[in-house]
């Protein structure tokens, strides 16, 4: 019994270590720029790719290529919003409107990402063993690929809150988080801030996709789900909360994992359950403002 | 459409004379073309449905709603439980009531939430009834998937018309209507709509669910085209993306708009998804950026907006 809670719980806290890095990314996204980014989990399939090519091809050790993909993707992030979203922005002068119009212009990216992934990689699963041992804890036995990616989360999660909280950006990013238009005031390069976090959001996809394709195998149609459960966690700590998304995703990969222990098909459906009712009663998140 | 009120006078009723010819010149099209354009004739139809019904209630208020593919796959499993026992009519009311009351029972609840709260529960709503229409059909009914009685292409052609021209009188009535203008303030703003006195919720409340009857219509006719359906089939996000892509493209502030845009992706679907999915895919994903990035008011407000000074000044959700 014991030993069986000890399984539930650890599998639910590595899942729930990607689960917060991804909805850190997505929360970083709405947040600062308004954008609830749907292509969110195209990032993650773009970061478990590069990582499988680079690990499959020239036997690159996976935990490089955390290094390696980073400066891209956080590239790529950052050109789509200087020049989609920045467009937008100047475009649309209505904030609701905006937000609605870049959530429909993140779908168009989804739908662009994820068939260029498939053209080039096709939709069989792919996946490469690394680290594949076994670790007793506790009485216990786990991979240790699965400790190492639990470990390395929580370290890129603590890693990026000191940033936040510390740094000079950071604090310009929370600033313009509060209010765009007072924080432009105040000198802060607004459009630069915008484009950096999302950037940064599109970053922490890519490193949460980095770890994934360690210990799942993965296919090109991934994003998806990825998306809905980074939706799900962020509206559960609240829209732009970063805190919450850490919190939440902790919570949600706990509860994922005791319901998955029950009856794996309907694990889906209890994140839809609990966000539904959430929206219904809280509709601004267990921390939201 | 500046003036409210049901009169018609004659320069508005040419164009309404224009569609009516349109409508029934495509009526007589099985007797001449081949049974492929009928069934082509069919997914125009009722994609320009689904953009029709997508655009009567998200176009004037704002609310991106991304439930369509949950409206119609409901109509969908109508087909597939009754599909044997029911006239195709029938089911297509029954596909159209099943709709509504869930957009009514999940709108009174929903409603209240704003913004992409809302789009994200209507997109939540489509893969949450997939997982459980799935979780229900595996576990108690020991299948995955159901067949669905076939009716032929012609009568799937006609019903889908029919339904279509009801919509678009229903679309324009609206429009015109009470109702209507109320949607239209909302859009611009709620919390004063709510002061001048409009029961904001009662109406969106009529209008979701009345956009949702023609969803679940649309999607008891086109069962039964599929011999076979699942949940996956029948709940596939894409039916969301399409009408509210089409919509965009071709302007919701035009009562044709949405239509117009149907007949284009409805055209580019069929040349590019057999032999180029993918690119079919990335294409229309270009387009869906380009169109909101550059087209505000899509197509038909392009069109607009040389030669209409004289006609129209101020097209309804505008203004």
């Amino acid at each position: 019994m014991l030993l069986t809670v000890l399984n539930v719980v650890v599998g639910g806290l590595i899942m729930g270590g990607i689960y917060a890095l991804i909805s850190m990314g997505l929360s970083m996204q709405y947040g600062v720029a308004r954008i609830l980014n749907v292509s969110h989990g195209e990032f993650i399939m773009l970061g478990a790719f590069f990582t499988w090519a680079l690990h499959t091809a020239a036997g690159i050790n996976p935990l490089l290529c955390v290094a390696i993909c980073a400066p891209p993707i956080f590239l790529l992030g950052f050109a789509l919003h200087r020049t989609i979203y920045k467009r937008l922005r100047d475009v649309t002068r209505v904030s609701g409107l905006f937000e609605g119009n870049a959530m429909l212009v993140s779908f168009g990216l989804m739908f662009v990402i994820k068939n260029i992934a498939l053209m080039r990689w096709g939709s069989s699963p792919k996946g490469y063993s690394f680290m594949a041992y076994s670790v007793e804890f506790g009485g216990a036995v786990f991979s240790a690929n699965r400790l190492l990616v639990l470990a390395f989360a929580v370290c890129v999660s603590a890693a990026f809150y000191v940033f936040l909280n510390r740094s000079r950006l950071g604090k310009a990013i929370r600033a313009a988080s509060q209010d765009a238009q007072a924080a432009a005031l105040f000198g802060i390069k607004i459009n630069r801030v915008m484009a950096i976090c999302f950037g940064i959001g599109a970053l922490l996809a890519g490193i949460a996709g980095v770890l994934l394709s360690m210990i799942y195998q993965i296919n090109t149609a991934m994003g998806m789900n990825y998306t809905i459960i980074a939706i799900i966690v962020v509206v559960l700590g609240g829209l732009g909360s970063i805190p919450g998304s850490l919190i939440g995703g902790f919570a949600l990969g706990l509860i994922g994992s005791v319901v998955a222990y029950i009856e794996p098909s309907l694990q889906l459906v209890a994140y839809y359950v609990i966000i539904m009712a959430l929206l219904l009663v809280r509709p601004k998140g267990i921390l939201g403002r | 459409m500046g003036n409210p009120g049901l009169r018609l006078d004659m320069k508005k009723s040419v164009p309404f004379a224009i569609v009516a010819a349109a409508l029934a010149a495509v009526a007589f099209l099985p007797r001449f073309a081949s049974a492929y354009s009928v069934v082509f004739c069919s997914s125009v139809i009722m994609y320009a449905a689904l953009s029709l019904s997508y655009a009567m209630f998200s176009g004037p208020t704002g609310y991106v709603s991304l439930a369509t593919a949950a409206f119609f796959g409901v109509g969908i499993y109508t087909s597939a439980f009754f599909g044997k026992s029911l006239p195709l009519p029938a089911l297509m009311i029954a596909g159209g009531v099943f709709s509504s009351v869930i957009a009514f029972a999940v709108g009174a609840i929903t409603l209240r939430l704003r913004g992409v709260y809302f789009t994200i529960f209507t997109f939540g709503l489509v893969e949450l009834l997939k997982h459980f229409v799935l979780w229900t059909e595996t576990t108690f009914a020991g299948t995955r998937g159901r067949t669905v009685a076939s009716f032929g292409s012609v009568t799937v052609f006609y019903c889908m018309l029919a339904l279509l021209t009801a919509l678009l009188l229903a679309a324009f009535l609206l429009r015109r209507s009470r109702v209507g203008k109320a949607l239209s303030a909302i859009g611009e703003s709620e919390d004063a709509a709510a002061h001048i006195g409009i029961n904001t919720t009662a109406v969106k409340l009529l209008a979701f669910s009345l956009s949702s009857f023609a969803m679940g219509a649309a999607g008891a006719v086109m069962a039964t085209r599929w011999a076979y359906i699942d949940p996956g089939i029948a709940f596939n996000s894409l039916m969301s993306f399409m009408p509210a892509l089409m919509a965009i493209f071709g302007g919701t502030d035009r009562l044709l708009g949405p239509v117009a845009g149907a007949i284009v992706f409805a055209a580019l679907e069929e040349q590019l998804i057999t032999r180029f999915p993918s690119l079919y895919m990335i294409i229309f994903g270009a387009i869906m950026i380009a169109a909101i990035l550059f087209m505000p008011s899509g197509v038909t407000g392009l069109i607009r907006r040389r030669p209409a000074k004289r006609k129209e000044d101020v097209p309804v959700g505008d203004s």
